[in-house]
């Protein structure tokens, strides 16, 4: 596949006076993996909705695998998979129906789609469930269900909408281990998450959302020399506390419990502030993350 | 095969993998219209006596039992079409997936209307073997029976549709049974149109069942007449017109 994979410019989305997504662009390339990070209402559900064909573009250009998405949106979805927010397996089904099932609708036939459905079960380790009814399944489960019926069709391109909102942390280092396998693969990978932390695990490249715009672009550690220091020190003053930081020279973002200071050198920035009588009641120093250039871009935490 | 009618083919057969497991609850409703059969066409039959059917004197099981083919189309189809679409639509999203497929919403509309009149379609025709036992089926154009059922259970399909893309929630089906109980018992199922005082009648006939009702009765007796076009475009018309109108609806709540 020589073409790129998504291809957006001034795209927008309104539903009636609100604008959900205002005036994006943006181009996937062939065998990346791409995020868009950023706080609930930021755009991404929308924007991953209008790349799956199911909800026409207000205005602007949309291309995906090469075509669009309003005239060719049958087509388009047959080399698609889809992993939306919300979990919608079959419940009227087994695990393994549920691939076979779903391989039928992309035209495999039942011998293929068999063959498929116990191949994709291996792959999100459920094969000793497949004649479990999907209720029965946990969480996780139901997740890792959903990423193998987005696979049944062998996809050039894989659409996760929050892929692992809602899972405990076992749960969520099994997905990432799955999905950077698909990536291994040479799939091309199309996420939303509004965690850093999975965005620095599995995105080459990401953009930062906010209101409907795109407020940032780039590799996860180009966003972070870009917009924020290599570290940050994390300190706690008593709420009478009247220290400084802009008269010492420090750049600074004030959170309701905890000041944030953008350093390159964190323990040395806490030893001048100790030096300076200016003690903290407690301290943290950290490598920075995209959460901090969330919060540098928009003066908001990403998570509330 | 078009993808129009290849595509709606792979809905119906995730009904017929779904319901391989219950095939219970499909076979039990086979049952219902025996039920009545019995209860109302042979027992009260008694109490009620032979009637006039066009000249003809039959019992009063011959006049129920061909109602009750076209009822029993009309609740195969509503079942589908109503309590378990809502679930697909609203609460299990089945149908947000599908459209993650190939399919797109006239497909997966059409398939479910399919299976929904599949599944009407099996209980008339079974209904057809009891009646054809109990001595009740009178005419060659019986034949022609199936068809009529199935045309009912399509009618009735798009129409139940149609009112499942309003419901908000599982109560809101309370209303379903306040529509249907009163077709199933007032569409000439239990008596004949000049049972009702004349001005009444034209408002019965307005009414999609008794379309059913009295095709049937007329294949099953044999007394077709050229009202059989009316019956029969009337629910050709009230399958489209309706149809069209739930994949606009189905548009408006799946893909915006």
């Amino acid at each position: 596949m020589a073409s790129k994979p998504v291809i957006a410019k001034d795209l927008s989305k309104a539903f009636g006076d609100f604008v959900a997504v205002d005036g994006i662009s943006f181009e996937i390339e062939p065998g990346e993996s791409f995020a868009m990070l950023g706080p609930n209402g930021a755009g991404k559900s929308s924007t991953m909705r209008m790349v799956s064909t199911v909800s026409p573009r207000t205005s602007g250009e949309l291309q995906v695998l090469g075509g669009d998405p309003l005239a060719d949106g049958s087509a388009i979805r047959s080399r698609l998979g889809v992993v939306a927010q919300e979990d919608n397996l079959d419940a009227a089904l087994t695990l393994r129906e549920n691939l076979m099932v779903y391989a039928r609708y992309f035209g495999i036939g039942w011998k293929q789609a068999g063959r498929k459905a116990d191949e994709l079960l291996e792959f999100a380790r459920l094969a000793d469930r497949a004649k479990a009814p999907v209720m029965s399944l946990s969480g996780g489960m139901k997740r890792r269900l959903t990423i193998a019926r987005a696979l049944v069709n062998e996809p050039d391109m894989v659409l996760l909408d929050e892929p692992t909102t809602g899972l405990d942390p076992q749960a969520r280092h099994l997905l990432w281990e799955r999905l950077y396998q698909l990536k291994e693969r040479g799939v091309t990978l199309l996420l939303t998450t509004h965690y850093m932390d999975e965005a620095e695990q599995l995105a080459d490249r990401l953009v930062i959302m906010d209101q409907g715009q795109i407020v940032a672009e780039g590799s996860p550690a180009s966003l972070i020399a870009q917009h924020v220091t290599r570290e940050v020190l994390e300190v706690r003053y008593p709420a009478d506390s009247t220290v400084d930081f802009q008269t010492l020279g420090l750049r600074n973002e004030p959170l309701a419990d905890r000041t944030l200071v953008y350093t390159d050198d964190g323990e040395g920035t806490l030893a001048k502030l100790i030096t300076d009588g200016h003690t903290p009641t407690s301290s943290l120093v950290r490598r920075a993350s995209l959460e901090d250039v969330f919060l540098a871009l928009t003066g908001r935490t990403l998570v509330e | 095969m078009s993808a129009a009618v290849l595509l709606p083919l792979r809905v119906v057969e995730r009904n017929i993998v779904s319901y391989r497991r219950t095939w219970v609850i499909l076979v039990s409703a086979m049952f219902e219209p025996i039920f009545f059969l019995y209860g109302l066409g042979v027992g009260l039959g008694r109490l009620v006596g032979d009637l006039d059917w066009q000249g003809d004197m039959i019992t009063y099981a011959q006049f129920v039992a061909p109602g009750l083919i076209a009822t029993s189309a009309m609740n195969g189809a509503i079942f589908d079409m109503t309590f378990n679409f809502y679930f697909k639509l609203k609460e299990n999203r089945t149908f947000e997936a599908m459209l993650a497929s190939p399919l797109s919403i006239a497909h997966v509309l059409d398939g479910e209307m399919a299976w929904a009149m599949i599944r009407g379609g099996f209980y008339s025709v079974t209904f057809m073997g009891v009646m054809y036992a109990f001595g009740l089926i009178a005419s060659w154009w019986a034949l022609l029976i199936p068809l009529a059922a199935l045309l009912v259970g399509l009618m009735f399909a798009a129409l139940g549709s149609f009112g499942t893309t309003f419901a908000r929630n599982w109560q809101d089906f309370d209303i379903l049974f306040l529509i249907t109980q009163p077709l199933f018992l007032l569409s000439t199922t239990f008596f004949a149109l000049e049972v009702y005082p004349t001005w009444l009648r034209p408002v019965v006939q307005a009414t999609p069942l008794y379309h059913g009702v009295d095709l049937i009765r007329d294949l099953a007796r044999g007394t077709v007449d050229s009202s059989a076009f009316g019956h029969v475009a009337y629910m050709v018309i009230a399958t489209v017109i309706a149809r069209r109108l739930v994949n606009k609806r189905l548009g408006k709540l799946l893909l915006q």
